[in-house]
């Protein structure tokens, strides 16, 4: 009885918690794009990204929000103030040399400004109204693919259907995903070696978190891995975690040996890409389409593509982490 | 109602209580380490009584024993973050505030 006459008012708190979670979205987007200060910019969107996270979590995706949580929030915050603290090292070196040789730098307010601005307004209203568009043409009531892939997902070799689909059914999309990874470290690589490093003293306190947290985000990395099969989880989750370790490594001061900078390192980055592609290829080779799979093994495979690619997303996470390609002396 | 919801609920109370005295001290403290003092404690023990609140309304052992490990986690790594934190402050030459 007392269950019963509780409901409408739990529909209203969770109405009002949706409705103050989407406008503390909608402002502190709006706030991480105004803020003129870039530290604060970072904290706001770190801040909008473990908030979205919760939104994917009111929306039943939680797969979806640990992805966003890990990577949206956790790696790509780092990354953007590992990037803030060189541009900070960058812009004192700058400052000071102007200082020395007295260049004054002269702002001019231009006409062109006021037309980039305008083209600014033009890009903004075009996407907006395709914004709009979008969402007033959507089709009403229709299941979507959820049916079908609910039908097939005995075939798919696992019981998650998110897996399933990413896996499986549109494993084209993520192997592109990998391959984008891959290429944005090859063109944080192609700017050269790695920038002088910032000076660190770990000390005894990130020394000893380092040493707890280290071996449980692999175990972690690994048991995400594994349980992507038939609940939340899989390669992404599990490798920005492992990269989340990688970059508690670094901050402690720690590099990857010079034995290991060279091949062993490159193999592991492309290690995710290169299984995905030859699963895809060897069955081309049998006589079925490029990455379909025998469902009579396609959990093993799966598992072994997720394996690779969860492997090569940390290291790759990691290393974009460092900024910049590591040395190594080639034998000579 | 029964006993365990009706704990559940006051623990859940109590948990939110410590969130919004953390809450309130962040906005109110005059500095950042009188901030990171009231923040770090406030919702140590918040999240305490709320995981202790929801183990007690969870269907196995296991799911009782992750809500643990969740607080273990938060407790390591907030009490390193905040002694981080103080510490960059200190190094970046911010005075504690004295009256």
């Amino acid at each position: 009885m007392e269950a019963i006459s509780l409901l409408p008012l739990m529909t209203l708190l969770q109405l009002v918690f949706d409705t103050l979670l989407g406008f503390a979205l909608l402002w502190l987007a709006w706030r991480a794009l105004a803020s003129p200060e870039l530290f604060q910019a970072i904290v706001l969107f770190i801040a909008f990204g473990l908030l979205m996270a919760l939104a994917w979590v009111r929306l039943d995706a939680p797969d979806v929000a640990l992805a966003e949580a890990a990577i949206g929030a956790g790696l790509t915050g780092a990354l953007l103030l590992a990037t803030l603290a060189r541009l900070e090292v960058k812009n004192r070196a700058k400052s000071e040399l102007e200082k020395k040789h007295e260049v004054r730098v002269i702002t001019e307010k231009s006409k062109h400004q006021t037309f980039f601005f305008l083209l600014r307004m033009l890009l903004f209203m075009v996407v907006a109204t395709g914004l709009v568009y979008a969402v007033l043409t959507l089709p009403e009531n229709t299941s979507g693919l959820a049916m079908p892939v609910l039908e097939n997902l005995e075939s798919s070799g696992v019981s998650n259907p998110v897996t399933a689909v990413l896996l499986n059914y549109r494993g084209y999309d993520t192997l592109l995903e990998l391959s984008v990874l891959l290429l944005a470290l090859l063109g944080v690589w192609s700017f050269g070696g790695i920038p002088k490093p910032y000076r660190s003293f770990p000390g005894p306190v990130l020394n000893m978190l380092s040493r707890l947290l280290i071996p449980l985000l692999i175990m972690v990395a690994g048991y995400l891995l594994w349980v992507g099969a038939h609940a939340p989880g899989g390669a992404f989750q599990g490798g920005s975690v492992l990269g989340a370790a990688g970059v508690l490594l670094l901050l402690v001061g720690w590099r990857l040996g010079t034995r290991f900078v060279g091949l062993p390192l490159r193999i592991t980055l492309v290690f995710g890409v290169g299984i995905f592609v030859s699963a895809g290829v060897v069955f081309i080779l049998l006589g079925r389409q490029f990455l379909e799979y025998p469902p009579s093994f396609a959990g093993v495979l799966i598992l072994l593509i997720e394996a690779a690619a969860t492997l090569s997303i940390g290291i790759t996470l990691a290393a974009l982490f460092l900024g910049g390609r590591p040395e190594f002396r080639r034998h000579k | 109602m029964l006993l365990s919801e009706f704990l559940t609920s006051v623990l859940l109370l109590a948990g939110a209580f410590f969130f919004l005295a953390g809450t309130v001290g962040l906005l109110r403290f005059p500095d950042v380490y009188t901030r990171l003092h009231a923040l770090t404690k406030a919702d140590n023990v918040g999240l305490g009584l709320m995981v202790l609140g929801l183990a007690l309304q969870a269907e196995s052992w296991a799911v009782a024993g992750k809500l643990l490990l969740i607080w273990l986690l938060v407790l390591l790594s907030s009490a390193s973050v905040a002694h981080l934190i103080a510490k960059a402050a200190r190094q970046k030459g911010i005075e504690p505030w004295k009256q």
